[in-house]
């Protein structure tokens, strides 16, 4: 390893630089290793590298010279198998079953800022819930004129609303709390992900149903052996929320709550209930397990936090990360996301020095509110160790907290909500490591 | 005027048209009508809604006629809960601890139960009712949950060995983390232009994730909630 990076600089065949590549990768991923990463990777490098020798010019590649599978191999179709290793992954020791659990977006892997159906991180309290859409009904009662009972296709009737928006869980991050602790973007930050959804106005259903004069209160509650609840003021309700039935221009994903679901723009990943299948309308919150027993945020003096419903302003670097790292000194490009519950990211600053000096990143648009925002800023690695952050700011002028600003106000208990900066060390070998600054 | 007047303003514009018109004797065209309504779904029926609206809420709303007493409780949660949760909801394994934690809130380790964090017991009852046992949700009865609910209460010093819970006493239950809950009222940061060139002497790494190296057969810190 250390004698492979003394002679980066010499001059490296194909085959030696894939070799280094392959090197640096090991080492940087000794943590992310652990997390089952590492094996992947370098078998999908070594696969690679036999084949490339009989391809690469002057060869005539195989692809070249043969015919490739025709139409409808595959109806639905798929990534790449040199992709295979760019699927969601979950940490198995963090919850007692995989029916309520989660697992992680491969943030690293990503390009823009829309989020792959397929790759959208899961969270189910009972598992996944498979719904028939005939069998499926949507119900609207309580402080309500007329309770109604909507289809699918009732609902597709209605003025179709096609917007952008991420969703986090407001645990992502979590486990970073008490210091820097899973080393793969993948894994501190991979409970986010941002698509286009087509559904109806939520607004648009409550006129229909029409609101009695005491309404204030939504509980909207899913179809899942969870029956997962949230309520949810109707102000919220009112302004921007969807019930959408397709993200990314098909359905919606059985993980994602198929056949609809609830969208509750800059909101908590909880709230954006699943398979909804009733919304009643009350006076008062209802105080359900989800909202006391958790999600909410405990501070040190013992109080906690209640109804921290908006996922405030948020950034990371996507790469380089733990699961990519270094592979040559020279140019870099320096990638990452930024999105705020509060509106659209308005700017996000780069540091490669660990916070001693920042420069402005570019924004790549759309730039929407409500909705992951990418950007990148171009650098050239001279080698040496380095500490990468990113800050953001949003369009309110809220700007992305220290973890030590967000101890200072939070503790270490409060499990949710940790939107703080995040500390990539680069290493001299090119690994990337999770660090903690002071 | 917020979002929300603006709805009631909405929709209390339409009732007066539509009164208005029907007082002078004018037949509403319907796409009047269907300014604010589609004409869609069907109307849901006192039956239907009771199969769905289980919900309960703290002053006892939507709780339904019944009783259970903790002795009943405890021969219920041995047979359907105690393989999780353990027999005195001390927990097995990594399933959640269902007692204890009092006076641990404000510590370093905090332990979260109905007993040291739940502000209402009405949100016990909603919870096993909806979704407990684990794998086979709302499969307990009126009077088995007030049981089960009971005896929860009761391993958490909160009722005596001899309560037994009704749908009348369950919203006077006082949980001891009641008054433990805040709303914020103001933002947590203030919006400030950050510094840019210069902005710290040095720079400390005091922690590294490779060092903790976690492992998915090593458990360490707070988990996914
Ligand atoms: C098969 C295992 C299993 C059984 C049996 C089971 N539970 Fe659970 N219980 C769980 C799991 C898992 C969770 C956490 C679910 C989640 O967070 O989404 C849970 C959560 C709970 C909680 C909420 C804990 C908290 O602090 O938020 C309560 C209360 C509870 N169970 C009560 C019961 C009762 C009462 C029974 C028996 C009627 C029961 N459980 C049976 C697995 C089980």
């Amino acid at each position: 390893m250390k004698d492979d990076v003394k002679d980066r600089n010499a001059p490296q065949s194909p085959a030696r630089r894939r070799l280094l590549a392959g090197g640096a990768a090991a080492g940087g991923l000794l943590g992310a290793g652990a997390l089952g990463l590492s094996g992947g990777l370098k078998a999908a490098r070594a696969a690679t590298a036999p084949a490339a020798a009989d391809s690469l010019p002057p060869a005539v590649p195989d692809w070249t010279r043969y015919l490739g599978a025709g139409v409808d191999a595959h109806p639905y179709g798929m990534p790449s198998e040199h992709e295979a290793k760019v699927v969601r992954r979950s940490v198995e020791w963090l919850t007692a079953t995989r029916e309520s659990s989660v697992n992680f977006t491969p943030l690293y892997a990503l390009d823009g800022f829309v989020t792959p159906n397929g790759l959208c991180f899961e969270r189910h309290h009972g598992g996944l819930a498979e719904v028939d859409p005939a069998e499926h009904r949507l119900m609207i009662h309580g402080l309500v004129d007329r309770p109604l009972l909507f289809t699918v296709e009732d609902l597709k009737r209605f003025p179709q609303e096609n917007r952008f928006y991420f969703l986090e869980c407001a645990a992502n991050s979590g486990m970073e709390w008490h210091g820097a602790q899973l080393n793969g973007v993948q894994y501190t930050h991979g409970m986010v992900h941002c698509v286009q959804y087509t559904g109806v106005s939520l607004r648009t259903l409550l006129k229909e149903v029409g609101l009695k004069d005491k309404a204030a209160w939504v509980l909207a509650e899913g179809a899942d052996a969870a029956a997962m609840t949230r309520s949810i003021p109707l102000e919220k309700a009112l302004d921007d929320c969807l019930v959408a039935y397709s993200m990314n221009g098909e359905r919606l994903r059985p993980e994602q709550g198929y056949p609809i679901r609830l969208v509750v723009p800059g909101w908590e990943g909880n709230t954006w209930v699943k398979w909804l299948r009733r919304l009643e309308l009350g006076d008062q919150p209802w105080y359900q397990r989800e909202e006391t027993s958790k999600y909410t945020d405990l501070l040190p003096n013992g109080k906690a936090r209640m109804f921290t419903w908006v996922m405030d302003a948020k950034s990371v670097i996507t790469s380089p990360a733990p699961e990519l790292p270094m592979q040559q000194e020279g140019p870099v490009v320096i990638k990452g996301l930024a999105w705020s519950g509060h509106g659209a990211i308005k700017r996000v600053d780069v540091t490669v020095d660990g916070g001693i000096n920042w420069q402005t990143a570019q924004l790549h648009g759309p730039v929407l509110p409500k909705c992951l925002t990418r950007f990148t800023f171009d650098w050239v690695w001279d080698g040496k160790p380095a500490l990468l952050q990113s800050r953001c700011i949003d369009e309110t002028g809220y700007v992305q907290p220290t973890m030590a600003a967000l101890q200072e106000k939070r503790g270490v208990n409060s499990i949710y909500h940790n939107n703080s900066i995040q500390t990539w060390q680069i290493n001299e070998n090119g690994s990337v490591e999770n660090v903690r600054l002071g | 005027m917020s979002v929300w007047d603006k709805a009631r303003w909405a929709t209390l514009l339409t009732a007066t048209a539509l009164s208005l018109a029907m007082l002078g004797g004018l037949s509403v065209h319907p796409a009047r009508a269907a300014e604010q309504r589609y004409g869609l779904g069907t109307p849901a029926t006192p039956e239907e809604i009771a199969g769905w609206n289980i919900d309960v809420r703290p002053d006892g709303l939507g709780l339904p006629e019944g009783s259970g007493s903790v002795a009943d409780g405890e021969q219920i949660f041995l047979e359907r809960c105690a393989a999780c949760h353990g027999e005195f909801g001390e927990g097995a394994g990594r399933f959640p601890v269902l007692m204890g934690g009092q006076g641990t809130l404000d510590k370093a380790a905090p332990v979260k139960t109905i007993g040291s964090y739940w502000p209402y017991a009405s949100t016990v009852w909603d919870y096993v009712h909806r979704a407990m046992p684990f794998g086979d949700a709302e499969s307990l009865s009126a009077d088995e949950t007030y049981a089960v609910v009971a005896y929860l209460l009761n391993i958490n010093d909160i009722v005596g060995d001899d309560f037994v819970l009704t749908k009348e006493n369950l919203p006077k239950i006082v949980m001891p983390n009641a008054k433990g809950f805040f709303t914020m009222d103001a933002p947590e940061f203030q919006p400030y232009e950050p510094c840019m060139k210069d902005c710290k002497k040095e720079v400390k790494v005091i922690g590294h994730a490779r060092v903790i190296d976690v492992t998915p057969d090593k458990p360490a810190g707070a988990g996914v909630e």
